[in-house]
């Protein structure tokens, strides 16, 4: 590993001053996960690291407030399972957060590390996406907040600007009981890097969410407020049609070494399929 | 531009205070600088457990922190398990069970499971399964790895 200029920044302030300072020079340190992988292997080689867990905002927290469930930056992927009001109303995050790595880097892993990180893969990012969550970003000119769909560009690239950090991740907690599941594509059982993520939530009114990554550059949502998805008085063919629509978005890699595109796309339906009924049944075991 | 950093923290309960560069790992420094090489270096990329420390009561991969971050912080390594000599009963039941073959990732495996153990007392098949998930043993003794971690849960338990 080559060596860098370590910082550890005691505030907000000075936090994002040295994000701005440094640009992409500068590399943010949360749980480390990912980023000292890239440091060892030199994919990465930031002149500044820039440890942000002594800045007090951003120390593990998860608050309930006006409706909105907030998620601290430092939160880790252990910490968000083992929280009773995201299991009770956002357990397809739990299921998403249950299966990055092992133990050992669920411990360590933050969710605002797996965001900014962006990969396609990300087992997060369906049911942030399906649950409509926002970004709380601070930087050089205040506070702003991205709607998580507007977040992800690509592998390693967010929408995030100069000098901005993830201060918190808020998720809107629901009126009424969403019906929601995380389902992943896994080549084995066990820890392992998804070759498909798939998030699918149903409101009481039939409108209907599918979120799905590692088939693209990016995880996408799509919407269906039809109510024809959760009817299940449809028939099959008609719930097909509109499905198809929904996963007409993935363009999946022919140069994965996990799998070829032929079999992401089969297995992207699939997996679509299963998360719809799983969404469903559980809509109905809540209500 | 600080290369180096001085930090204190826990190490098997005995206060440190050490001169570390920022770019090392908690792993190269536990293994280099303190000599406790019961922690081994295998994969480094948090796939295989081998480095598996306690941390706050946590396990975590030391080939995935930097030792800078452990600044502050109780870290505990295989080296801390039995005292004067003695055995733990989860070692002991490591032994008993024949977990330990070229015994690489025991010191991994060990740490997992003294976590789980503080954590969950009583712990199903699958609890152990799941604690143990990033413990790679290429070996393939899970089974009995399985086995002796019940066996010791037992034990502690009496
Ligand atoms: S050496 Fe750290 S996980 Fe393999
Ligand atoms: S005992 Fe040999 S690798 Fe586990």
């Amino acid at each position: 590993m080559r060596s860098f200029d370590y910082q550890r920044p005691a505030t907000l302030t000075d936090a994002v001053a040295l994000l701005e300072r440094h640009g992409p020079e500068a590399q943010i340190l949360a749980g480390g996960t990912d980023l000292i992988i890239g440091l060892r292997d030199r994919t990465i080689q930031p002149s500044v690291v820039a440890d942000l867990k002594q800045v007090p905002e951003l120390r593990p927290a998860i608050d309930e407030q006006d409706g909105w469930l907030s998620i601290s930056a430092g939160t880790t992927m252990t910490q968000i399972s083992a929280h009773p009001a995201i299991r009770r109303h956002f357990m397809a995050l739990v299921e998403g957060a249950d299966v990055v790595g092992s133990v050992q880097i669920r411990n360590r892993a933050t969710l605002a590390g797996n965001i900014c990180n962006a990969s396609p893969a990300a087992d997060t990012a369906p049911p942030l996406l399906v649950f409509g969550a926002r970004v709380l970003v601070e930087g050089p000119a205040g506070e702003r907040r991205i709607p998580i769909d507007e977040f992800f560009v690509r592998s390693r690239e967010t929408t995030l600007l100069r000098g901005e950090l993830v201060k918190s991740i808020e998720l809107p907690v629901p009126r009424e009981p969403v019906g929601a599941a995380y389902l992943r594509l896994t080549r084995r059982r066990g820890t392992d890097l998804a070759s498909i993520t798939l998030c699918c939530g149903v409101e009481p009114s039939g409108s209907t969410r599918l979120a799905y990554g590692s088939v693209g550059p990016k995880p996408v949502l799509f919407t269906d407020k039809s109510g024809v998805l959760a009817d299940p008085a449809t028939a099959e063919d008609a719930k097909l049609a509109i499905l198809e629509e929904m996963l007409s978005a993935a363009s999946p890699s022919p140069r994965s070494v996990r799998a070829s595109p032929q079999y992401r796309r089969a297995m992207l339906r699939v997996l679509a399929r299963r998360g719809l009924r799983a969404a469903v049944e559980r809509l109905r075991g809540a209500a | 531009m600080p290369r180096t950093l001085d930090v204190e923290l826990t190490v098997n309960g005995a206060p440190r205070r050490l001169e570390v560069h920022v770019h090392h790992t908690l792993l190269d420094v536990l293994r280099d600088q303190l000599g406790l090489t019961g922690t081994k270096e295998c994969c480094v990329v948090g796939e295989c457990g081998a480095c598996t420390v306690i941390v706050d009561d946590l396990p975590v991969n030391s080939c995935l922190m930097l030792a800078v971050e452990a600044d502050g912080h109780e870290v505990r390594s295989v080296e801390g398990l039995a005292r004067a000599g003695e055995l733990t009963p989860l070692q002991q039941a490591f032994l008993d069970k024949g977990a330990a073959q070229c015994g690489f990732c025991i010191p991994g495996q060990l740490m997992a499971a003294q976590a789980l153990l503080e954590q969950s007392p009583d712990p199903t098949v699958a609890d152990v399964h799941e604690a143990l998930a990033g413990n790679l043993c290429r070996c393939s003794g899970y089974e009995q790895i399985t086995e002796a971690v019940l066996a010791a849960a037992e034990e502690m338990r009496r």
